[in-house]
């Protein structure tokens, strides 16, 4: 089933692009010619969720059953559209000469659901509250990029300031955000739901603004009734780009995804996040062009744990070896039964900066030359290795099938590392007790290249838990940060993922893609980087 | 009688802690940390991880933990707050015992009428047809596993015939709760049967019912009073013992339909280290073995005047 999933996001021009379709018939859109066109705006669909993890406070929801949800409460400044391009939301403009002071406009009007108007306290004051580690705030590392951050949040010790120094308001619709270091992408982090601004009321009790949140979303919240439902519906006065094309969506809790496809089949559930492995080769069939098969922005590796003696002082020709020696083609056929596309790169598809090709050969198949790179690089230590996955995230069988193409391409002994659940994959991760590779899946946080390639690979960053550290590649990440423009810095980052091959500090597998569905209720069901449908984008047809 | 329910409920307090402590810490044992796994593949900000450790107590020694978690529970019936959702336990077993109490007591109801019945009627007719076609049912009910079941009531009930809908989305409605407490009850079921049926066919030949036929009490009497109330004493035993069960141990069928009950929050809790979720669940559960096996004492005392308590 699905974990915690690292933190996703939307895109809000997937919708625009589905509105600029069906721009000439909001009223009647007659163009396929059955029974089924008629539309209902004001019809509400469900969608299958797990319960969320978490209350749903903005910057508290890592897992994705929680943000779904989130997401539809709240906007933020910022978006993206499907090619990861910024488009605005309740920011009319983010500004910067710097890279390192931003200036953002609020778009005027907005209110949230209780009719409070959005200012630029109402952004300030919820990002503070939400980096104060006495709030408890799951996501509150997001605001370590402000300056002040460390004031309010010391590693230790008490803090020094409530408020982070870098947040300045101008005026009722304008403030400004300083970084201690440049960031020529920061705008993008915006996009994503930590950085929602709160009503005031929010501040009165927080906990129970958390089970009946208030938010400045396309959608305004009805009922949350526990491991059963979360009920919301359209906002009508809101003035956002994504307006809602339907009149709210019902999050349905389901304990796994056999049961909602059964649901979904019998009509109970409108629309599905994922499909059980059990239904792949079938689902196609069952629900004909319904069925939806896409690539999205997240990327399975094998990692080395460069903490341990076998892989220390490691030549990266051998990982260039063990990487020719995985057949992906016929594993994401065979046993992934077509889920997932071979990778081609690090960064993964959906991405500003995605390249589908580095120019390098370590990503094809090719045991002979496998067997000659490892030789050049002096082998594998021990001649064998092993790669841990949690057992319960449906790992097992690709693991073997990579370690049985390993062994048979290069005679490299390999073999699974089973580790009972998620947590004790983790555990594991943390303690630095890996003994010799390990999985690891990155969905992405925003859709610029810096994401897949900073975040991971940067010795001091806070996703790299492999140990791996090289000071070139510190130096290029330094530079790409410096750039002065977004453009130039995403190039960079680019520069770096083509070098690299050179450094090898992870095997990358494959890029993921949504197996998903929706029944015949509904219409313009669309699907985000992140996996996730675009709700507000969904439209309902009439009984 | 009443001195030796006394003794029976004084009785269980030391198996409440011992049960308790052992559970709280096995939970600890594993390897995993309920607050780390909120954060993921991300590392998570080290004062956040600090203060949210500090407030559910996990910085503590177990044993510390564990007299905070008694004193709460015992005191003010504080079950703790769940970590990740900051609710407090109570409402998560407010939600779930309601749905798996009503599944229980439907599959029990099922059980005990069914199973029952198919044993008085294999065992009056013993080594006869009837008696071999019970037989091959309950074999049948003992060997196939749950799940698979499921999937074939599923398939034949909901997707053919489109009788019952495949899963539950309301667990008050009785129609949708059906099919899974058949399934659930399906394998006690066939123990039922096959113990009554034994007992029933011993009892047959013991020489009270010989005595009871000869002095002419009709048939009805002979059966429904002279040989079931001593048939029934294994049946009762086993019955007191699978309320537990059934109520705990629904954990596959709870997934199977999709229903959210006690077994799979248990499952969920434990998945994610929730110490204190699991061990408040289970401390009810708990509870709910100990006074059904007080229950099941009392009434051989009713089901057999020989058997007294002082």
């Amino acid at each position: 089933m699905r974990g915690a999933k690292s933190a996703k996001w939307v895109a809000i021009a997937a919708v625009v692009a589905l509105g600029a379709t069906a721009c000439g018939g909001g009223s009647g859109d007659s163009g396929s010619g059955d029974k089924s066109a008629a539309i209902d705006p004001n019809g509400k669909f469900s969608i299958e969720v797990g319960e969320p993890q978490n209350p749903l406070q903005p910057a508290n929801t890592m897992e994705s059953n929680g943000s779904i949800v989130t997401r539809a409460l709240f906007s933020t400044l910022v978006d993206y559209d499907k090619s990861g391009k910024i488009v605005m939301v309740n920011a009319d403009s983010v500004d910067t000469t710097d890279n390192k002071t931003f200036t953002v406009k609020l778009k005027k009007g907005w209110k949230f659901h209780d009719g409070t108007p959005v200012t630029a306290e109402s952004y300030v004051k919820a990002w503070n509250w939400a980096a104060t580690p006495a709030n408890k705030q799951t996501n509150s590392f997001w605001f370590a990029d402000i300056k002040g951050y460390s004031d309010v949040a010391p590693e230790s010790g008490k803090p020094k300031a409530t408020e982070m120094s870098g947040l300045k308001v101008v005026d009722d619709s304008t403030f400004t955000i300083e970084l201690t270091t440049a960031i020529p992408y920061f705008v993008y982090k915006l996009g994503y739901e930590v950085f929602s601004p709160l009503p005031e009321s929010f501040y009165k009790d927080p906990a129970a603004a958390g089970k009946k949140p208030i938010g400045n979303g396309p959608y305004k919240f009805v009922s949350w009734d526990n491991k059963k439902q979360i009920e919301v519906a359209r906002y009508d006065d809101y003035q956002g780009p994504n307006k809602a094309k339907n009149g709210g969506v019902i999050f349905k809790n389901y304990t796994n995804l056999e049961t909602a496809y059964e649901d979904l089949k019998s009509g109970n559930v409108d629309v599905l996040r994922q499909i059980a492995p059990k239904d792949l080769p079938v689902y196609k069939t069952d629900l004909g062009d319904r069925g939806v098969d896409m690539a999205y922005s997240a990327v399975q590796t094998i990692a080395p744990a460069f903490y341990t003696k076998q892989w220390k002082d490691i030549d990266p020709k051998v990982l260039q070896g063990l990487s020719m020696a995985i057949d992906r083609q016929t594993i994401t056929k065979t046993v992934l039964q077509g889920t997932r596309e071979p990778a081609t790169g690090w960064v993964a598809k959906g991405v500003l900066g995605y390249q589908d090709s580095l120019g390098s050969d370590i990503f094809t198949y090719n045991p002979t030359k496998a067997k000659q790179l490892i030789k050049e690089g002096g082998g594998v230590p021990k001649n064998a290795i092993s790669i841990q996955y949690n057992a319960d995230g449906g790992h097992k069988e690709w693991v073997a099938a990579v370690c049985n193409s390993i062994t048979k391409a290069t005679g490299v002994k390999c073999t699974g590392d089973s580790k009972a659940d998620f947590q004790a994959d983790l555990n594991a991760r943390d303690a630095q007790e890996v003994k010799s590779m390990y999985r690891s899946g990155w969905v992405l946080d925003y859709p610029f290249n810096a994401n897949f390639l900073r975040d991971l690979f940067g010795t001091k960053s806070s996703g790299n838990q492999s140990g791996f550290s090289n000071k070139e590649v510190d130096n290029l990440i330094a530079q790409a940060d410096a750039a002065k423009s977004q453009d130039e810095s995403m190039k960079l980052y680019q520069d770096l993922e083509k070098k690299l091959p050179n450094y090898m500090p992870s095997i990358p597998l494959w890029y993921y893609k949504v197996n998903a569905g929706y029944s015949e209720n509904v219409t313009g069901v669309a699907y985000a980087q992140d996996g996730d449908p675009v709700l507000t984008g969904v439209q309902v047809k009439k009984k | 009688m009443g001195r030796y329910v006394a003794r029976r409920l004084l009785q269980m307090i030391p198996v409440f802690f011992g049960t308790t402590l052992l559970i709280f810490l096995m939970v600890y044992a594993l390897p995993g940390d309920p607050v780390r796994g909120l954060f993921g593949d991300k590392a998570g900000s080290p004062q956040v991880i600090a203060s949210l450790r500090r407030e559910y107590g996990l910085d503590q020694p177990i044993l510390v933990q564990y007299y905070e978690y008694m004193k709460g529970m015992l005191l003010h019936a504080d079950f703790g707050t769940q970590i990740a959702s900051g609710r407090p336990v109570t409402d998560v077993l407010g939600d779930a015992f309601p749905v798996t109490l009503r599944l229980a007591s439907l599959a029990f109801a099922i059980e005990v009428v069914l199973g029952i019945s198919l044993g008085i009627v294999a065992g009056m007719r013993a080594g006869r047809l009837t008696d071999n076609v019970i037989l091959v049912v309950a074999l049948l009910f003992i060997s196939v596993p749950v799940f698979v079941l499921g999937y074939i009531l599923k398939v034949v009930f909901a997707f053919q015939l489109n009788w019952l809908p495949p899963n539950v989305n309301d667990p008050s409605n009785i129609n949708e709760l059906l099919m899974p407490a058949l399934v659930l009850a399906a394998a006690s079921l066939a123990y039922v049967t096959r113990l009554t049926r034994t007992s029933i066919a011993e009892n047959l030949r013991a020489d009270y019912i010989r005595t009871a036929i000869a002095k002419g009490l009709p048939r009805r009497r002979v059966v429904g009073v002279h040989l079931m109330r001593n048939s029934l004493i294994p049946v009762v035993t086993y019955l007191g013992i699978d309320i537990g069960a059934l109520m705990g141990g629904a954990v596959v069928t709870e997934g199977l339909f999709n229903i959210k009950g006690v077994g799979g929050t248990i499952y969920e809790s434990i998945v994610r280290r929730e110490g204190t979720t699991v061990v408040g669940l289970v401390t009810i559960l708990v509870i709910v073995y100990l006074l059904a096996s007080l229950l099941v004492d009392l009434l051989y005392a009713v089901l057999d005047p020989r058997i007294r308590y002082a």
